[in-house]
């Protein structure tokens, strides 16, 4: 896995030199204001070493991933561009992926993406003209053998670094390292997990995912994200399909008083990070503190994740 | 087979407004199979007509009858000599049917008494669910016998996406993931090696996407 | 409204309803003469397509009396009565009449006493109700025809 880098991408260097990466999270806004964006920048720069740029996230109309990937460069930090799956047919889909590679953009990740029902726009006819994997096998044949899905040349390959999602906690278990190993096959380069609340199933996926070396195939960040409160846990635990968060964690934010829920949230974060350091396979972690941009360096730096390396 | 559900009566109501005479045409196919454009469905809804429509002063006479078929040339030529009787049809066939008379009755209004919903089958009397989304190129043979093109909700071919639970669906808990039975099924036949091949991107000329597709048996042409 | 004699139809299982008519019959109970029965084998034989036809035909209410539930001759007909009369309820509203005047009863033929109540009953519900709307329509033409 090591060796030559195949893009400019900051956050393959780092993968690549062997580094603990850090990657975050920024929602862009439902408006045509920049400057939401730059204020969450500000926020974030230095704190991590490549930030997604979510597509749309639970369905929800919001400013393009590439647009606010281009305003996020311009304020000097790395973006990695999300694509799903749902709204674009294969031929919009490349043409993006010429297009954000066109204005710098290094890293992308393929999703399938949310179904529609959960957005502001349940009305909408889905795309999956492609799926996830298949998205993966496409950006990759186009940065490696310049080649479009159709079988033309590209002149011009995009240089993407290139990653994917994966859900350890849902069903069927069985299954899921056999999809993160069919991920790998279509050429996906690094993951980025759902967020991690039950530390022993995570362990028990990561197991079988170094019992096939699929770890020295794909770096594997893991997913982190900080409760506000006792409301967002249990929201999380319950609403959020494909979410699997233990009792004790619920108890524990129940036991903190109200006024400090926020606080031991953030320590939750701190100490997932701290047991995920140490899981063989483990090459990063993605905090994901969604609308809680301004704790991200908190949690990075209580984690001992700061200052992140120059590359 | 294809079913339909009978379209909301208001709605019906609606499309015959101005109309004195209508036929009502029922359909023998998929739509009497699913109870909803037969024998039975013509009497009930030509009921209703007629009692929405003496209740508002302005009474409805209706034909009732109900032929073979709707989607064959044959079947819908024997109503021609009740065509110049009415001022409008009311087809309780699918969307090919009621296509079929418009094509054939090219003069005479005619209106779709049913949404036509998907081709599937019947689980129990009187309860229907959806099993084939036409794409044109079958997969079963490589998903255990489950489509994931009609089961999972983004028709995902390399699935399960993350929103499977517990064997649902992340759009309704009421709904099986699609992937999860692919995945049962190829767990009891003993093909899990399956399911680490990548399925390929779809080619969605077969589907819809080409364009209005055909079906031609050679040696039936003359 | 106060002298409107209604007219309505009772659908009666020939193994319960219908006996329990007899039965009230012999024991000289009163009920209103509004009720026309029709025997049916078991309510089972009822359709969307049977009660509709009734208040097209002029009915101002309908019911159907089926056996006690379990108590079905042929098992279950009463049972598959219930969801079709409901089903029906709303057949009507659709078209303009109350769904209150549909209804699907429960006897066995040994109540003869509660088939004289439900008629009585069902008839004065009806009677509060007034004619059916399309009785009102429909009717008054052809009386002035004739």
């Amino acid at each position: 896995m090591s060796g030559e880098c195949k893009t400019d991408s900051r956050l393959e260097k780092i993968l690549k030199s062997g580094q603990f990466a850090v990657t975050g999270e920024c929602g862009p806004p439902r408006g045509a204001d920049p400057e939401v964006i730059r204020k969450k920048c500000a926020l974030l720069k230095s704190k991590a070493d490549a930030f997604n740029i979510t597509d749309n996230q639970t369905s929800v109309v919001r400013m393009s991933s590439i647009s606010s990937a281009v305003v996020m460069m311009q304020e000097g930090l790395e973006p990695v561009m999300q694509m799903v799956c749902r709204d674009r047919n294969r031929i919009a889909i490349q043409s993006d992926i010429l297009g954000g590679a066109a204005l710098g953009i290094k890293n992308m990740l393929c999703l399938s993406g949310d179904h529609q029902k959960f957005g502001d726009h349940p009305q909408a006819k889905n795309v999956f003209d492609l799926d996830s994997i298949q998205l993966i096998r496409t950006v990759r044949t186009m940065r490696d053998e310049g080649k479009f899905m159709g079988g033309d040349d590209i002149k011009g390959a995009p240089k993407l670094f290139i990653g994917a999602a994966e859900n350890p906690f849902a069903d069927p278990f069985a299954i899921r390292v056999p999809r993160l190993a069919k991920k790998v096959a279509a050429g996906v380069e690094f993951i980025q997990t759902q967020c991690i609340f039950n530390l022993d199933k995570f362990k028990e996926w990561m197991k079988g995912v170094v019992d096939r070396g699929l770890h020295e195939k794909v770096y594997i960040l893991g997913g982190v994200t900080p409760f506000k409160s006792l409301g967002m846990a249990r929201y999380m635990a319950s609403k959020v399909p494909g979410m699997d968060v233990p009792d004790h964690l619920i108890q524990r934010m129940k036991d903190t008083p109200k006024e400090k829920q926020a606080e031991e949230g953030i320590k939750i974060a701190v100490e997932i990070i701290q047991e995920l350091k140490q899981v063989p396979g483990v090459a990063g972690v993605h905090i994901m503190a969604i609308e809680w941009e301004e704790k991200v360096g908190e949690i990075a730096e209580m984690a001992g994740l700061l200052p992140r390396p120059a590359v | 087979m294809v079913v339909g559900e009978r379209k909301p009566f208001d709605e019906i109501k609606k499309t015959l407004e101005g109309h004195k005479k209508v036929l009502v045409l029922g359909c023998g196919g998929c739509v009497t199979v699913c109870l909803t454009g037969g024998h039975d469905a013509v009497q009930v809804l030509s009921s209703q007509l007629r009692m929405a429509r003496d209740n508002e002063g302005s009474p409805l006479e209706i034909i009732e009858k109900t032929v073979e078929r709707q989607c064959d040339p044959e079947y819908v030529e024997e109503v021609a000599a009740l065509i110049p009787e009415v001022d409008a049809v009311l087809s309780m066939a699918c969307g090919a049917g009621v296509q079929f008379m418009a094509e054939r009755y090219t003069t005479t209004p005619l209106y779709p008494a049913l949404n036509t919903t998907f081709v599937g089958g019947s689980v129990k009397e009187g309860y229907y669910v959806e099993r084939c989304q036409t794409c044109g190129e079958c997969k079963l043979a490589y998903t255990g016998g489950i489509c994931p093109i009609a089961r999972c909700s983004k028709s995902l071919l390399n699935g399960p996406c993350g929103g499977s639970t517990k064997g649902k669906c992340e759009i309704d808990p009421e709904v099986p993931c699609g992937w999860q039975l692919i995945v049962d099924r190829l767990e009891a036949l003993g093909q899990m090696d399956r399911y680490e091949e990548i399925n390929m991107a779809c080619d969605w000329r077969t589907n819809r996407d080409g364009g209005p597709r055909k079906m031609i048996r050679e040696d039936f042409q003359r | 409204m106060a002298d409107f004699e209604p007219v309505i139809v009772a659908f009666c299982c020939h193994y319960c309803a219908y006996g329990a008519a007899d039965l009230a019959g012999s024991m000289r109970l009163e009920y209103p003469p509004n009720i026309r029965v029709i025997r049916l084998p078991c309510t089972g034989k009822v359709t969307p397509r049977f009660l509709l036809r009734a208040f097209e035909k002029g009915a101002d209410g309908v019911y159907v009396a089926g056996c006690l539930e379990g108590d079905c001759h042929f098992m279950h007909g009463n049972l598959v009565a219930k969801p079709r009369v409901n089903y029906t309820k709303k057949l009507i509203q659709e078209v303009g009449l109350e769904p209150e005047r549909l209804e699907m009863f429960n006897m066995s033929a040994a109540m003869g006493p509660r088939f004289a109540e439900v008629a009585r009953e069902f008839t004065e519900r009806i009677r509060e109700l007034g004619p059916s709307p399309l009785s009102k329509k429909t009717k008054a033409p052809q009386e002035e025809a004739a």
